[in-house]
């Protein structure tokens, strides 16, 4: 059992979670990701390892609620356990030491992100980042992520902080004012990651994104988070989630991520007014 | 009496009704029905049916405590070389080892020596008589064992019944490798894994799930922490896609994907259980092996209303034991044999919608011996179904033995490992089962165990 030692309310919807596992955060990277289970019934979902602390053997996962697996798990609380969580897996993120790298994360993918920015800004990378939500009170980590950017911008849908728009459009604007960037790291909704690719193609900018396709063993043995790659089959799992985002096919990867809506829509209704009550 | 030449029936499920469960298919013999077979077995001086046991079971000696309705010493004389007689008496193809050489096939049915082995395991627990037995004195020295399929837990249970501190890593969160995520519950009840598993538990070997090896832990670090020596029973589990057009479509499963959804992780109980799968009106399963019957099946359970095999030889050439591809078609399966996908077709919204096929014939034999299906030029036609299940055969994972020094292995991923030992060419390693040979049986895993338990053991006393 991994017990739960902290959780914070990021936004109304997406919760931060510190659990206890040590053999975890010993090897766990920027980059890596955990399969967690609930609940003896529980479904396995991947979630990125947004921190950990191998002194105190903990790992920090963020979670957005969108179905019934996560909802059940954002009424968790601290003293309450989960019963499965395997990792770290994936491959860890190749970080550059040096130069000049910015970090775009949107919505709940500014968790991902932020400990990436982290070990660069630590190994001297200058890190500038760009994080965006559909409005204010939805935007997480920003004290985190300006704790470990050189500069920081905000943007939201519908402009009730930072600037009025997309990450985008901050994206584009400084890859074209500025240039000279080494890199570019996106993780968010698909959609983002897929018009962030976009925006630095022409730059001709290395871009980086991190894939969260549905996964089922997180091991390399289904296939379940198979996505194409430089026209290529990947699996997900074991040879990412980090891809070059001017590689991955977008489309199709939107695609297999709506696989199950009808079972999450029907599985979510009968868990609110089924009462049955697991975990927290 | 006068003694049958055939075999007296297992009584089973209807085809009708067990389509709509997951309940066991076959029912088991009663103590009379048992009895009464028993009694066929000519008890031969130089009994030809052991030979084709590649754990050596002493059949019969078994069959005649069973005759003799000494129950408890049949499945005595069962467990002295078999640890998992409940799995096996299920899912051994006897029909290729010990009952084909049985010397009643030659005049009538041979002796049904895996119904007699199930129902001596199955009478054992039900009477909660299982014991526990170690061979010899505690020990200090600590074994690792990856994975906990039939070949980790039967090395897992060699060694501790020897005194051996033996701990199991599992990356899944559950203990039993192919037979708790591929082997469908009608066939394999889950139950009879976890009280295997248990045992083992029982036996003094500490099993940890939730660990993958080469990530969550390292082999570096298991020597750290003392492993004396290593066992790699990690199974051939990366599945393998065609390479055709479409199969990334909405509907395509790998076996593997498609079974572990519903025996693991019990989706047939969807929304009890939490996991969800899409199996639709029409399912295609290609390949013609025990996993193809085993997917094929769970989809007819889980409400197709057509579902095909897919095969590009012949019945004859069909790797699936027999009596499976008989409860196949008894349960309604349409077998489209000499037949190779194309491609698969989809819809505007990226769902399958049609898989089109070539017509195949058989030519030359190849490499392995069976004639090689070639193309019928123009042959193509469409088969309509909206899921498809590829069940093409699995190869070994690579991440752990490519971080392991000095490991060996063979082109196509297989580690390389002695036959009577099981010692790979990195010190203090073994290796046995599906990770070896790639996807085999269940009962040759467990043997590659026996042997490298026994070295293991051996290499232990000597250091
Ligand atoms: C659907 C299906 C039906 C079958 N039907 C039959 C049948 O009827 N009769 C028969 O005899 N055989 C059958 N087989 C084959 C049989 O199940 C296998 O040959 C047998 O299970 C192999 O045993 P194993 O111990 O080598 O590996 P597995 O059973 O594959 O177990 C390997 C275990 O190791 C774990 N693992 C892998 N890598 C790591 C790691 N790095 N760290 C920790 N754990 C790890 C895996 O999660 C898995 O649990 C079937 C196979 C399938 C897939
Ligand atoms: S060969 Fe057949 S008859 Fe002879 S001992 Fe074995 S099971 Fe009995
Ligand atoms: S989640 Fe199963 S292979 Fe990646």
């Amino acid at each position: 059992m991994y017990e739960i030692i902290e959780k914070r309310t990021l936004n109304p919807t997406i919760k931060l979670f510190v659990v206890k596992a040590p053999l975890v955060a010993r090897r766990a990277e920027p980059g890596q990701f955990v399969m967690v289970r609930i609940h003896e019934k529980g479904e396995r979902i991947p979630l990125t390892i947004a921190d950990y602390n191998p002194g105190a053997g903990t790992v920090t996962i963020v979670v957005q609620e969108v179905g019934k697996t996560t909802a059940l798990l954002g009424a968790m609380e601290p003293g309450d356990s989960l019963p499965d969580f395997l990792g770290p897996l994936g491959v860890p993120a190749e970080l550059p030491t040096g130069g000049r790298v910015m970090c775009v994360g949107g919505g709940v993918g500014v968790a991902p992100v932020y400990p990436k920015a982290k070990a660069m800004f630590e190994r001297g990378v200058e890190v500038i980042s760009v994080i965006g939500a559909r409005t204010a009170e939805l935007l997480i980590l920003e004290e985190e992520m300006r704790a470990v950017s050189r500069k920081l911008y905000v943007t939201t849908d519908d402009g009730s902080k930072g600037h009025h728009g997309f990450v985008t459009d901050i994206v584009d604007r400084l890859l074209r004012e500025e240039g000279s960037y080494d890199e570019v790291i996106a993780v968010g909704p698909l959609v983002m990651m897929q018009a962030v690719a976009r925006v630095t193609k022409p730059h001709g900018v290395k871009t980086w994104v991190s894939l969260n396709p549905i996964m089922v063993d997180g091991t390399g043995m289904c296939g379940a988070c198979r996505v194409t790659v430089g026209g290529k089959t990947r699996f997900c799992c074991v040879d990412g989630p980090m891809f070059d985002g001017h590689e991955v096919d977008f489309e199709e990867a939107i695609r297999r991520a709506r696989m199950y809506q009808e079972e999450e829509t029907l599985a979510r209704e009968q868990c609110r007014c089924g009462g049955e009550g697991y975990g927290g | 009496m006068a003694v049958r030449k055939t075999r007296v029936p297992m009584p089973e499920q209807g085809s009708a009704e067990r389509i709509g469960n997951f309940n066991e298919v076959p029912l088991g013999y009663t103590a009379e029905m048992a009895q009464e077979e028993a009694g066929r077995c000519l008890q031969c001086k130089n009994p030809p049916c052991i030979e084709g046991c590649p754990v050596a079971v002493q059949i019969p000696q078994f069959i005649a405590a069973i005759k003799e309705g000494d129950f408890r010493r049949a499945i005595r004389t069962i467990k002295e070389t078999n640890n998992l007689p409940a799995v096996c008496g299920r899912v051994c193809p006897q029909e290729e080892q010990c009952e084909v050489r049985c010397v009643l096939r030659k005049k009538g049915e041979p002796i049904a020596i895996g119904r007699l082995e199930r129902f001596a395991a199955d009478w054992e627990a039900a009477e909660g008589l299982a014991e526990i037995e170690k061979t010899g004195p505690d020990k200090a020295r600590k074994v690792a064992v990856i994975g906990s399929g039939p070949a980790g837990l039967t090395v897992a249970g060699d060694l501790a019944k020897k005194g051996y501190r033996v701990t199991v890593f599992e990356a899944l969160h559950a203990a039993g490798g192919v037979l708790v995520y591929g082997i469908p519950e009608f066939r394999l009840p889950k139950a009879i894994v976890e009280r295997e598993v248990d045992y083992v538990r029982k036996l003094g070997a500490e099993v940890l799930t939730n660990v993958v090896v080469g990530y969550t832990l390292t082999i570096d670090d298991l020597k750290e922490q003392g492993y004396d020596a290593i066992f790699l029973g990690t199974g051939a589990g990366l599945p393998r896609f065609m390479g055709i057009p479409g199969e990334n479509l909405n509907g395509v499963y790998s076996a593997n994907e498609f079974l572990t959804r519903t025996n693991l992780m019990k989706s047939y109980l969807f929304p009890e259980y939490d996991t969800p799968i899409k199996c639709g009106r029409r399912v295609a399963v290609v390949g013609g092996g025990n996993v193809a019957m085993d997917a094929v099946r769970c989809a007819l359970r889980l409400g197709a209303e057509e579902a095909y095999i897919v095969y590009r030889r012949s019945d004859e050439e069909m790797p699936a034991r027999r009596e499976e591809i008989e409860h196949a078609k008894e349960e309604g399966v349409r077998f489209r044999l000499l037949t190779n996908p194309k491609r698969i077709l989809g819809d505007e919204k990226g769902w399958v919608s049609g898989m089109e096929c070539l017509q195949m014939e058989l030519g030359e034999p190849d490499a392995s011996g069976r004639r090689r299906p070639v193309p019928i030029e123009g042959s193509e036609f469409v088969l309509e179904v909206d899921t498809v299940v590829m069940a093409l055969g699995t190869r070994p994972n690579p991440v752990l033995p490519r971080q392991i020094q000095g490991l060996e292995l063979r082109s196509w991923g297989g580690i390389i490992a002695d036959e009577e030992t099981g010692r790979t060419s990195a010190p203090g390693i073994w290796a046995g089962g599906d990770s070896v040979t790639g996807s085999a049986t269940v009962i040759l895993a467990m043997g590659a165990g026996k042997k490298a338990a026994a070295d293991m053991d051996r290499y232990l006393r000597g250091k």
